[in-house]
């Protein structure tokens, strides 16, 4: 998460709300833990409809390289 | 026997106080950075510094200076404690000409080592950035300096006019002036700066290593650090390690203020215990607890800290860290949590105000903080500011909110009688002497101008 660029609309927290917390200002608190495989399709919609795109998917094992994000276990929604 | 120097004034009192001093100043060596400075009113012209130090070494873009800085363990003196010769390396070995930024910022307002350096031995900076410059494959440097001080610039200044007077570096140096904020010192905002941008923070990666000053990689160096470079570029690793501890070598510049009577800046082997640093200035006996690192720093109680090593591993033992190298003994009649109280007020205005948990969260732990310094809590403000704390830190762009988030939590521990006294009896333990002295721990007035170009 860029939170340079996020502006606290909290769009995340709702279509994820099992990986994403508000704080009291209504801004997103992510873990940074991996994304549990039947959570992966919910994780790409919540960061492709982000209004500001402030939320990256990113390989969790440090050299997991490029692939497609599929598995899952081995993904994590960046803070 | 310089061995230590600072405020004109402090030398004096503070060579006549405590033995460590004299000790200090028999192993001769710890004046350094600061050799000659209780003659020197201004800053040393060219001929002294050269005079004083001997020719500077041929700069080349070789790695044999990259080589020596590893080998002598030097650490970055601008807070982090990083090892300069692993960021230089990374600098060197990425593709087209590097960029040199030499950060003279010193915001933290604890801290007068910088400024001290610059006025002193702004030379030995120069040599440094330079050395840095050819190691690394640069062919420019950028001296940055707050706009605030002026006097300080044209001393810069005049150092670089001299040198090109007298031909001595293969790289273009310019004296820049940056809009003063906390943040605005912080590595990537300076170099959003320089590349026409505001002096905030930007969302790293990339970092300015990879992607810097006009898309270059970029090292970015406290003066102190650059200073001690062009040590070790004279001298080498073998001699740099002569001071300091085998895992935290050389020397270091320290600013003790607070309930001393010798404050001013000192050089110091690194690891020289805390204690001994305060009784060489002066410390007063019925100091209350002293403010390690500067204002992202901690508060420890004397009698904890006192017995440790200025070095970062066992400052890490403690929960503490050298930081910008300040020591801040509390005057006994100062409350605590007001001091902090203050800071962190300071600290939520000096954000960039780019991201939410900085924008909303120090304000609102800088809120809770002065409702305990009061003695007026609105609701249960240690559990709110519990859950603050803990959702702040590490949720900013920059290392801002976490500094803050650090120092929050110090005072309450350090505090932890002095926050029972204020909730109970909305007063104070320092308020048993008398009513309280404020505002002793400096915090300059916000930038006037509210400038960030
Ligand atoms: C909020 C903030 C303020 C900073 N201010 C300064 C500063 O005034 N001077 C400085 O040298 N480094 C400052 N730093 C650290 C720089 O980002 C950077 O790490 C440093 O200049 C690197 O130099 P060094 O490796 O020689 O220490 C600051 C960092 C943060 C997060
Ligand atoms: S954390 Fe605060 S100071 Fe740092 S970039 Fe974000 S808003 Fe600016």
């Amino acid at each position: 998460m860029n939170p340079i660029a996020c502006t606290g609309h909290g769009l995340c927290a709702d279509l994820l709300p099992e990986l994403v917390g508000l704080d009291e200002w209504g801004y997103p608190m992510l873990d940074g833990a991996p994304v549990p495989g039947e959570l992966m399709a919910l994780a790409r919609r919540a960061v492709r409809l982000c209004p500001t795109l402030a939320l990256r998917l990113e390989p969790a094992a440090p050299g997991a390289g490029r692939r497609r994000p599929a598995a899952g276990s081995d993904w994590r929604v960046m803070p | 026997m310089a061995s230590h120097a600072g405020r004109a004034v402090a030398t004096e009192a503070a060579l006549a106080a405590g033995a460590a001093a004299r000790r200090a100043a028999r192993a001769g060596i710890t004046s350094r950075l600061t050799a000659g400075w209780h003659e020197a009113g201004g800053p040393a012209t060219l001929r002294e510094h050269l005079q004083r130090y001997g020719p500077l070494p041929q700069p080349g873009r070789n790695r044999a200076l990259i080589d020596a800085v590893t080998a002598a363990g030097l650490t970055g003196r601008g807070g982090a404690g990083f090892p300069t010769g692993i960021k230089m390396r990374a600098v060197a070995s990425r593709r087209g000409p590097a960029v040199v930024v030499a950060n003279g910022m010193e915001s933290e307002p604890a801290s007068e080592k910088d400024k001290a350096l610059l006025a002193r031995a702004p030379h030995l900076v120069l040599d440094g950035a330079v050395l840095a410059a050819s190691a690394v494959g640069a062919d420019s440097v950028h001296v940055c300096l707050p706009r605030g001080r002026r006097r300080l610039a044209e001393a810069v200044e005049d150092a670089v006019a001299e040198r090109e007077r007298a031909g001595l570096d293969p790289v273009a140096i310019a004296v820049r002036a940056l809009p003063h904020w906390y943040v605005s010192s912080e590595e990537s905002a300076l170099v959003h700066w320089l590349n026409g941008g505001e002096a905030k923070p930007t969302a790293v990666p990339p970092r300015p290593y990879e992607k810097g000053v006009g898309q270059r990689p970029t090292l970015v160096d406290n003066v102190e650090t650059l200073a001690h470079v062009a040590l070790i570029g004279r001298y080498g690793p073998a001699w740099f390690r002569r001071a300091g501890l085998p895992d935290a070598p050389g020397t270091m510049l320290v600013t003790v203020a607070g309930a001393v009577r010798a404050p001013g800046v000192y050089e110091i082997e690194a690891g020289t215990r805390v204690g001994d640093i305060l009784a060489m200035s002066g410390m007063a006996v019925d100091a209350g607890p002293v403010l390690v690192g500067g204002y992202f720093g901690t508060w420890h109680h004397a009698e904890e800290v006192a017995g440790v090593p200025m070095a970062p591993g066992p400052l890490r033992a403690i929960g503490a860290s050298p930081g910008t190298g300040a020591l801040f003994p509390l005057p006994a009649d100062c409350c605590g949590l007001a001091e902090t109280a203050r800071v962190l007020a300071w600290l939520a205005g000096q954000g960039a105000g780019q991201c939410g948990p900085c924008v909303f969260g120090l304000p609102a732990i800088a809120d809770d903080f002065a409702q305990l310094a009061a003695g007026r809590p609105k609701g249960p403000v240690l559990d709110r500011l519990d859950r603050r704390l803990g959702q702040v830190g590490g949720r900013g762009a920059c290392r801002h909110p976490d500094g803050a988030v650090r120092l929050a939590r110090s005072a309450l521990s350090a505090f932890a009688a002095d926050v029972r006294s204020h909730l109970s009896r909305r007063a104070c333990l320092a308020a048993w002497r008398g009513q309280p002295r404020q505002g002793v721990l400096p915090v300059p007035r916000p930038a006037g101008d509210g400038e960030w170009l």
